[in-house]
């Protein structure tokens, strides 16, 4: 596979999400690879292992994105991965991952809500890339 | 009395001694609840001794620590989660504030609990976590009782129509920003995607106006009416959707099968079970539809030769926005409520269901509706 771009897996279960994702990323310079459910991302990650990881908090099971990042951190600590979720806009709860004690716990670099701008999209993904 | 099992998984003799003398005389009351809750304590000091224990015996509270010497807390959680257990977990860790987000992802299913804590601070975790257990059976019991349960379907609702909201939402700002240039052709997907989920929203609405009909203490209107009819006015509501991919639909239907119905009733089952029997199908499949009378009972019989599902998918079919998602469903829309309305309805006419598939060949769907009493409201 070419390694010339940084490649960034995008796993989520709603496949339009994953479409403008896809065109986001690319547009942002990087390569998309995409997955449907908790399984195809795994099998994707153990194929080619990506650079960065955006996954989607709930998937077939309502905690499956986090069990699905301690799966991620416990194998590739030094992939980078963002959860990113609706929960906000659903529940009105806010969580986030800035203080220690959260981030001991939840196995993400970084939280973010759909529909974010592209560019603090690419912000972030660009931090957490070191570009 | 009631007497509640509590699992305390942590490496610490200390931790465990702690919750063992500050449980061991507490007990948790609750307006509703009869008899007040105290706590029996089972220990284990590694996450592999916990699963062993859930394995073999029944508990319903579990105190779990995540840092243990073998394999970690949420590696148990995990195990639980799979295995449907039903118990409730606590997690007891040294860290704090896991709580919003936990209680994000799964609604206040489990809780949390910073160490150290005071004995003050446990037993209000145990409070709450009692009261949860105690409200979660009984709302299990309410279920199996027929009860609806509306508040989570109706927060199950909003996210099914909040979802084509967003994917739509997100085309049109594509669009609007003219992401992929200014070429009108290379946003057709993008349009057509959008239909799509429109339509889909659409479909959603109007099987929630199928199950407005199935309120309890709903006026139903049962009459003598020739069911063979009603199948034949389905079957052909039904072709043009079978010619796209070029699906025989193959009909055996008895002449003047006259029962004991509602109309719009019977038309909600027909059209979902053939529906889907088109839905799910290949191109170039088949559809049998058959309606034979037994006298004393109708059976239904509604067979394609579509993608199949396996047992597993099978015994999620009837749950309210359950839809199968493997690679074979992934380009078919459906509200995930059809064939609960049809379970509804069937239910109603104290009626079976029975499924059978075979993955690749195809699915069969029967129902026997018996001739029955006849009433005019629906059951509460």
């Amino acid at each position: 596979m070419n390694r010339d771009k940084k490649i960034i897996l995008v796993i989520d279960d709603d496949i339009d999400y994953l479409e403008q994702m896809k065109i986001q990323i690319t547009s942002f310079g990087f390569l998309p690879i995409l997955a449907e459910s908790q399984k195809e991302g795994e099998e994707k990650i153990n194929e080619i292992k990506p650079d960065l990881v955006i996954v989607d908090l709930m998937m077939e099971n309502q905690d499956s994105g986090f069990i699905f990042c301690y799966k991620i951190k416990k194998k590739f600590p030094e992939v980078p991965v963002i959860i990113a979720s609706a929960v906000t806009a659903e529940t009105g709860m806010i969580f986030g991952l800035n203080s220690e004690e959260d981030r001991n716990w939840i196995k993400a670099d970084q939280y973010l809500e759909k529909g974010i701008r592209p560019d603090q999209l690419q912000r972030e993904i660009n931090k957490l890339l070191k570009l | 009395m009631e007497k509640l099992k509590v699992l305390v998984v942590d490496d610490e003799p200390g931790i465990r001694s702690g919750i063992e003398r500050i449980l061991r005389n507490y007990t948790v009351g609750y307006p509703f609840m009869d008899e007040d809750f105290h706590f029996e304590m089972i220990e284990a000091e590694t996450g592999e001794k916990a699963i062993e224990i859930i394995d073999n015996d029944q508990v319903d509270i579990i105190l779990l620590d995540n840092k243990l010497p073998g394999i970690h807390g949420i590696e148990v959680l995990e195990y639980i989660n799979k295995k449907q257990y039903d118990a409730q977990v606590m997690m007891i860790t040294s860290y704090a504030s896991l709580d919003l987000a936990v209680k994000a992802t799964n609604n206040g299913a489990f809780n949390f609990v910073p160490k150290p804590f005071t004995p003050q601070e446990l037993k209000a975790a145990m409070e709450s976590i009692t009261k949860h257990l105690f409200l979660e059976r009984m709302t299990r019991k309410m279920n199996q009782e027929g009860k609806q349960i509306r508040f989570q379907f109706l927060s199950v609702l909003s996210h099914e129509l909040k979802s084509p909201i967003n994917a739509i939402e997100g085309y049109l700002r594509i669009m609007q920003e003219k992401q992929v240039g200014e070429n009108i052709n290379d946003y057709q997907r993008m349009i057509a995607r959008s239909m799509e989920r429109l339509n889909g929203m659409r479909g959603l609405i109007m099987d929630l106006l199928d199950l407005t009909k199935l309120e309890p203490g709903k006026k139903r209107n049962l009459k003598n009416i020739d069911i063979s009819e009603i199948a034949k006015i389905c079957v052909n509501t039904m072709e043009p959707l079978a010619i796209q991919k070029n699906i025989k639909i193959f009909v055996d239907i008895d002449h003047e099968i006259y029962f004991p119905v509602d109309n719009t009733e019977m038309e909600i089952i027909f059209n979902n079970l053939i529906s889907n029997a088109v839905k799910y199908n290949k191109d170039n499949g088949e559809v049998h539809v058959s309606l034979k009378n037994n006298i004393n009972s109708i059976k239904i019989l509604v067979e394609d030769t579509g993608i199949g599902m396996s047992d597993d998918e099978i015994s999620k079919l009837f749950h309210e926005f359950v839809r199968i998602k493997n690679v074979k469903t992934k380009n078919i829309t459906g509200s995930g409520l059809g064939l609960s309305i049809v379970k509804k309805l069937v239910d109603v006419y104290d009626g079976k269901v029975m499924v059978s598939s075979v993955p690749d060949k195809g699915s069969k769907f029967e129902i026997e509706l018996p001739i029955h009493r006849i009433t005019n409201t629906m059951n509460e």
